[in-house]
């Protein structure tokens, strides 16, 4: 960080309330991560749960450590022409001090860049639900590494870093519409053009294995969401936090009912995928928009929102693109929605004073804003993330074999199966009656050799 | 000695037990298994795609029976299984050579 020339008496204190609440937040938002993958592990198939589960769960590892390395640096270091930041104090977390604080906040450093890594974590995680049953777990992982160096560092810091193009032309992101979701979303789309559908897309029922699962993910998201959501406003020294706070249930629990209502309508019925994905395409529409709508714009937000990605979800049959668990259907699509209705909604009474068409003078100079930031992010990302996957599949291959994809990834990739409930096999029981092998002579041994079941 | 095996709808297995253990029958097998007949499947929703499911949950239930008791027995069967509608399964016997009870070695209609 930049020694900050500020006045000693306007200094902002270190707040113990904002930043244990911070902490709390940072907590919160990790969760999400696993949760992704339960909401996404319970939608696949049984032979490929694992695989599923591990492509969220890596970037817990993979983006941490970058995140420390030099991904802060990138995303909130200095800024060099709106595009990047980097800092030599940032690299490697080493050049800040404990006590130091996030400039302008209360809260530490090192509290703003846990609370941040979160979302780091989580933003590439929510591609690999595109990706499901297909992808080679060495090149995601791989892909993890590239994507978040090109792709989301650079991006964060336009939504969010001072000085970043997007931050400075007064874009309105207040959680990641942008940034997580409708980049998420994007780069899904770059990437499953690039490696094309599963085998047998459209042709074979692939039904989720376990709903409960789904929804047992949907619900830690939800939870989560509120650190993602509310945290983003880094404090508690006004009321703009709660409104966030406020609204994130307010537009989750519209979007879930507009979902059911199109479902029963369209359908015939009310399914709990159908709650758990409305209920996740109104957190994304909420992202971006709550902390400068009204409860009552969160009701419209969030059900249009509900309403559209309950409609966007069937568009990937009528394309033929194997977008595998929605994630354009919910979040790239969400998050356009949220982001420009900002545009709309926003009152000029919550986090700043732009309004939107709705409101103040009813001008149109929000949604332009708006959509100069959707568009950006979404080309930017969607480009970025389709040469990064053929880089890979140039290189290392994206996709497992055809057979391997079959059979299930999971055995090939991870050498696990998700689900034993079988009780055969397995007895160690002594048998009084069993002949007592002969150790000694060749042929037992290699009998014995046969049998051992376990290496270890 | 006869095996008598009965694919029917998982829900009527407490029903087809009771019946059987009515008639004096000591033992029986069920494995969970799925198939389909006439019925076909059923149509599932899953975020807008209907799919149809073509192979229904069905249980399968195994007895062993002395001869003379095979005929009743399968009505016996068929009537506590019944519900009159589409997919209620299929009962069917075959001959069994021999049985044998595995702790004691019994054979034949001793080892029922």
């Amino acid at each position: 960080m930049p020694p900050g020339i500020t006045i000693a008496a306007d200094a902002p204190e270190l707040s113990a309330a904002n930043t244990g609440f911070m902490l709390i937040c940072s907590a919160l938002v990790m969760l999400m991560t696993p949760g992704l993958a339960f909401f996404y592990g319970g939608m696949v198939r049984v032979k490929s749960t694992l695989n599923m589960l591990m492509m969220s769960f890596i970037s817990l590892g993979i983006v941490t450590v970058l995140w420390v390395l030099y991904g802060f640096s990138v995303a909130f270091g200095t800024d060099h022409g709106g595009l990047l930041g980097w800092d030599g104090d940032h690299v490697g977390l080493s050049g800040l001090g404990v006590n130091q604080l996030w400039d302008g906040y209360t809260i530490p450093v090192y509290v703003f860049a846990v609370f941040q890594l979160m979302f780091a974590v989580i933003t590439p995680a929510l591609i690999s639900g595109a990706l499901a049953d297909r992808v080679k777990f060495t090149a995601w992982a791989l892909f993890v590494v590239l994507w978040a160096t090109v792709v989301y560092f650079p991006v964060a810091h336009w939504v969010w870093g001072a000085g970043g193009w997007a931050f400075e032309l007064g874009v309105i992101d207040f959680a990641g519409g942008t940034a997580v979701h409708i980049n998420a979303g994007a780069a899904a789309l770059g990437v499953i053009l690039v490696i094309g559908k599963r085998v047998g897309f459209k042709k074979d029922p692939m039904r989720p294995h376990s709903l409960p699962l789904v929804m047992l993910g949907a619900a830690l998201l939800w939870f989560g969401w509120f650190g993602f959501n509310a945290g983003s406003w880094l404090g508690n020294d006004d009321g703009v936090g709660a409104l966030m706070f406020l609204n994130t249930q307010v537009a989750t629990a519209a979007a879930m009912l507009a979902w059911l209502l199109y479902e029963k309508i369209r359908h015939g019925a009310c399914t709990t995928l159908g709650a758990a994905s409305g209920a996740v395409a109104g957190l994304v529409a909420i992202t971006p928009s709550g902390g400068s709508c009204s409860p009552l714009g969160a009701i419209a937000i969030g059900a249009i929102a509900g309403l559209l990605c309950a409609m966007a979800v069937g568009l990937k049959f009528r394309f033929g693109y194997d977008d595998s668990l929605d994630v354009i259907g919910v979040h790239l699509v969400g998050g356009v929605v949220g982001s420009v209705l900002v545009g709309f909604f926003a009152t000029g009474g919550g986090q700043s004073d732009a309004t939107g068409l709705f409101y103040g003078d009813h001008s149109l100079t929000q949604l332009w804003k708006q959509l100069a930031g959707v568009g950006a992010v979404l080309a930017y990302s969607l480009i970025a993330s389709a040469v990064l996957a053929l880089l890979i599949d140039k290189t290392l291959g994206m996709r497992v074999s055809e057979d391997v994809e079959v059979a299930g990834i999971d055995q090939a990739e991870h050498a696990e199966t998700a689900y034993d409930f079988s009780g055969a096999g397995g007895g160690t029981a002594p048998r009084a009656a069993a002949p007592a092998p002969a150790a000694d002579t060749p042929q037992a041994q290699a009998q014995a050799q046969r049998n051992k079941k376990v290496d270890a | 000695m006869k095996l008598i095996t009965a694919v029917v709808k998982p829900h009527r297995l407490d029903e087809i037990k009771e019946a059987l253990q009515a008639f004096g029958v000591h033992g029986l097998t069920v494995t969970e298994a799925s198939g389909y007949g006439r019925q076909r499947g059923h149509t599932e929703v899953y975020r807008g795609a209907e799919y149809t499911v073509d192979l229904v949950p069905k249980i399968r239930i195994e007895v062993l029976v002395e001869d003379d008791d095979a005929e009743q027995l399968i009505e016996v069967v068929v009537k506590a299984a019944r519900t009159g509608k589409i997919g209620d399964g299929k009962v069917w016997c075959v001959p069994v050579d021999t049985a044998v009870r595995v702790r004691t070695g019994e054979r034949g209609p001793d080892a029922l």
